[in-house]
Parts: structure tokens; C-alpha cells; sequence
């Protein structure tokens, strides 16, 4: 498995969002949070919805939040959002969303194989649910089996929401 | 055979879509060389593919990029839906 690191600054549990792009922000935030980004980079993964449309909701309940490489990446990242209340992002099936994952890449070629490796966690059928019901930042690792950072609290923690 | 897995950039659902258009086609018992391109690259990288995998939400962007072809566009709605890759890959190719 060569996934990024997922650093508890990269996961936000139970967040309050108004909208779809309030949510895709919080999961800019934790990317930006967690060194992987710099803040504008929230705004690109915006773009790619308004430009492409929700396609990016893959699953029902999950939306794969992510922009082209670029200068605004200082290393491959991924963050988990999980939302108090779920928000449409105007997918005609797998809305509403309750998960969004943020996927930085630094080179296209380099990481197409390991976010291939996402499609093996998320095949079980119930990753959605554990993740969307996680609740702490150690339980969504378990569930994606990515890596933590150093100094991350320890599992019997609970994250607060922001 | 060639297929591609197309998405708005390149990098995301369409490396998803990449790894679950394997799975499906190794329980088909099929060998493919399957490929991850976004929006931008697509004419080039579908240039000699037989099927090119993506989103409903996609499909109309992916048909008006690729112009004249003899690659068959597959709308997939699920992109972790293994079966119904498998099932729409086997209509198209079995």
C-alpha cells in the first residue's frame, strides 16, 4: 500500500458544513492542516467541480475531492471529512455525501497506482458506513489501513469536530 | 486490448476506476492493459483503446472529446461496483 500518510491534522470528524463546497474546503483545510498543500489548493479541487460536475461523488455517500498536480502541492496528500450532516453535491445517484476524501498528488503518473489502491479498501461494501460513523481518527485509518503521523493522539482519543 | 479510465483530471476517480476495471476483468477471466487518463489527454490516450471507462456524469464531455472514433464509451455509475464494471465490460467485450 503506498497511500500518503493520513496525519490526525488530516481528518475532521463530524464536521458542520453548509453546502458541497464548504465541505470540499474543510477537507482543503486538513490537507493545508497536515503540511500536504497550501490553502489555494481548496479552491482548485472547487474548480474541478464547477468545470467537471459531481462525478467525483464515486460511490454513494462518498466524494473523492481532488485538482491537477501543481505548484500548491508540497507533497502527495490525503484527508477524510467526515460531516455531521450529509449535503448534496448534485449527483443524480450517489448523493448524499457523508464522506469526502482530499487527494493531493505531486506527479500524475507517480500515484495513479496508489490511488488505485483506494478502490481495494472501498470494495467492502461497508467502508463508507465505518468511516462516515468513525469516531475517532484512528478508526478511519483502520478502515483506509493508511499510516498515521508522528505525534498523532492515541487511538482511544476522540477527535473533536471543527 | 486497451481500455481507458477517464476523469475530469486524470489523477483521482479515474485511478479508481483503473483498479476496480482490472478486478472485473480478471473475474471475467479477460487481459487488458487498462489506463488512467483525464479530460485534457484523452484523444491521445484512447487512440488505439477499445473501450473507454467513465462516469455518466462524464460521458457527454468524453463522447465530444474523442470526436470520431471506434472506441466504445462504457457509463459506469458506481465506480466501486465491481459487478456492474464486470457486467458492462462483458456486454461490450465477451
Amino acid at each position: 500500500m503506498t497511500l500518503p500518510p493520513l496525519p490526525d491534522d488530516a481528518i475532521v470528524l463530524r464536521a458542520d458544513v453548509a453546502d458541497w463546497r464548504d465541505a470540499v474546503r474543510a477537507a482543503g483545510r486538513a490537507l493545508a492542516r497536515s503540511g500536504a498543500t497550501l490553502p489555494g489548493y481548496a479552491d482548485r479541487m472547487i474548480d474541478v467541480l464547477v468545470e467537471f460536475g459531481a462525478y467525483i461523488v464515486i460511490a454513494p455517500g462518498l466524494a473523492l475531492a481532488h485538482a491537477r498536480p501543481g505548484p500548491d502541492v508540497r507533497r502527495s496528500g490525503l484527508s477524510v471529512v467526515t460531516l455531521a450532516e450529509p449535503v448534496a453535491f448534485g449527483h443524480p445517484h450517489n448523493d448524499p455525501v457523508r464522506v469526502v476524501l482530499g487527494l493531493a498528488v505531486s506527479n500524475a503518473e507517480e500515484h495513479v497506482a496508489s490511488v488505485a489502491d483506494l478502490a481495494n479498501v472501498f470494495n467492502e461494501r461497508d467502508a463508507i458506513d465505518r468511516i462516515a460513523t468513525a469516531e475517532t481518527a484512528a478508526e478511519v485509518r483502520a478502515v483506509l489501513r493508511v499510516a498515521g503521523g508522528e505525534g498523532d493522539r492515541p487511538t482511544d482519543a476522540a477527535e473533536p469536530s471543527s | 486490448m486497451r481500455i481507458v479510465a477517464v476523469c475530469g483530471v486524470g489523477v483521482g476517480t479515474s485511478a479508481i476506476l483503473k483498479g476496480n476495471a482490472e478486478r472485473a476483468l480478471e473475474r471475467l477471466g479477460l487481459t487488458a492493459e487498462v489506463t488512467a487518463s483525464g479530460l485534457a489527454g484523452l484523444r491521445e490516450a484512447a487512440a488505439d483503446a477499445q473501450v473507454v471507462l467513465t462516469s455518466t456524469e462524464l460521458a457527454d464531455r468524453v463522447r465530444e472529446e474523442l470526436g470520431r472514433t471506434w472506441a466504445e464509451v462504457i457509463e459506469v455509475e458506481n465506480y466501486f461496483d465491481v459487478e456492474e464494471i464486470g457486467r458492462r465490460l462483458d456486454a461490450s467485450l465477451g
